[in-house]
């Protein structure tokens, strides 16, 4: 009896383990006071990822609007970088490959590299990817536009002429949800981290698109 | 005196067993891949669809001395894999001796289910000098 309620009480504990907590919102989040039913209440406003525009390989614009109410993958990358690149794009192929299926899952990879990587150049390279334009964007903008919307996706870019290629930036995938929230930022030289991205993308799926 | 030579027989055996379980006779070859090559041609030797060719089941490697040529001179255009054409810039690898090479191409030619011939050192130093 009295083991009974031991093994009960352990058990107890471990079932409090098993539930899943829910993907954090990235960035910084602001306070803003209303009034509702005339009472002041707090809303809590989390960092979003704001308009943009840049030219894909098809040379079309493409904004925000595109990825409205969509999950989608975010990426920063160059053509003719010899060194992360490569790893991180079969890394990328890997999720384009599992939801080619799902409408709701696109993907964008930015080029950093603003002079050398035309919409053409993109264009070959997505040729090769044998890769469809209207599920996986490459593309460019002016250099103001990329490296500040990588910043909002929490990404690290540069320009370095001590670094091979001539650029530096991190390998991070970032998960954006279908209201524009950074959801998570994942090592995409790593596949293990990718597998992890690939269970969170299953997540937030099964969450905002029911 | 014969435990003591006993003993020592089987400290031997011992350490014959535990040098049974070193399996990868290409280690080296494989740390110098990972440091030169895993960025493209990825831990599984498949590469990048369409981008960048594979080394598991290539069919180019059967000219090993080619192979050299390209890991330390890089290669720009196309290239024939499996029939398949690649057209991606390869950065040369200037700092690699020889012997390196020679360990890479060993480890690449018996990683992934490659079963080819091992290459001696003799063959890549000839090779690479042909292409300077």
């Amino acid at each position: 009896m009295k083991y009974g309620l031991i093994v009960l009480c352990i058990s107890l504990v471990f079932l409090g383990c098993t539930q899943e907590e829910e993907l954090p919102i990235y960035g910084n989040r602001d306070y803003v006071k209303k009034e509702v039913n005339g009472k002041t209440v707090v809303d809590t406003v989390f960092h979003k990822i704001p308009p943009f525009s840049f030219t894909n390989q098809d040379s079309l614009v493409i904004t925000e609007a595109l990825f409205k109410d969509k999950l989608y993958i975010s990426d920063f990358f160059f053509t003719s970088c010899p060194t992360i690149c490569p790893k991180v794009k079969a890394q990328m192929l890997r999720i384009y490959e599992k939801y080619a299926d799902n409408p709701n899952v696109l993907l964008i990879s930015h080029s950093i590299d603003t002079k050398y990587d035309t919409p053409a150049v993109l264009k070959k390279f997505a040729d090769k990817l044998d890769i469809d334009s209207k599920r996986w964007h490459l593309v460019t903008g002016t250099k103001d536009d990329i490296y500040g919307i990588a910043k909002q996706y929490f990404i690290a870019a540069a320009e370095d002429p001590n670094s091979p290629g001539g650029y530096t930036h991190s390998g991070g995938l970032v998960l954006i949800d279908k209201r524009k929230h950074v959801r998570g930022v994942y090592d995409g030289t790593e596949p293990d981290e990718v597998t992890t991205l690939l269970k969170d993308m299953d997540r937030v799926l099964a969450k905002q698109f029911k | 005196m014969i435990r003591f030579q006993l003993i020592t027989l089987l400290m031997f055996m011992l350490l014959l067993v535990f040098m049974q379980c070193d399996t990868n006779p290409y280690k080296q070859g494989l740390a110098l891949y990972e440091q030169n090559c895993q960025n493209c041609h990825q831990e599984d030797g498949k590469a990048v669809r369409g981008l960048i060719p594979p080394l598991a089941g290539s069919d180019y490697l059967l000219n090993s001395g080619q192979v050299a040529c390209i890991i330390r001179h890089g290669l720009e255009g196309d290239i024939l894999v499996n029939g398949k054409r690649y057209n991606h810039k390869m950065p040369e690898n200037k700092k690699l001796t020889a012997t390196q090479i020679t360990n890479i191409i060993n480890y690449i030619n018996h990683a992934w289910g490659n079963d080819l011939p091992y290459i001696p050192y003799n063959i890549i130093d000839e090779a690479l000098k042909e292409c300077e």
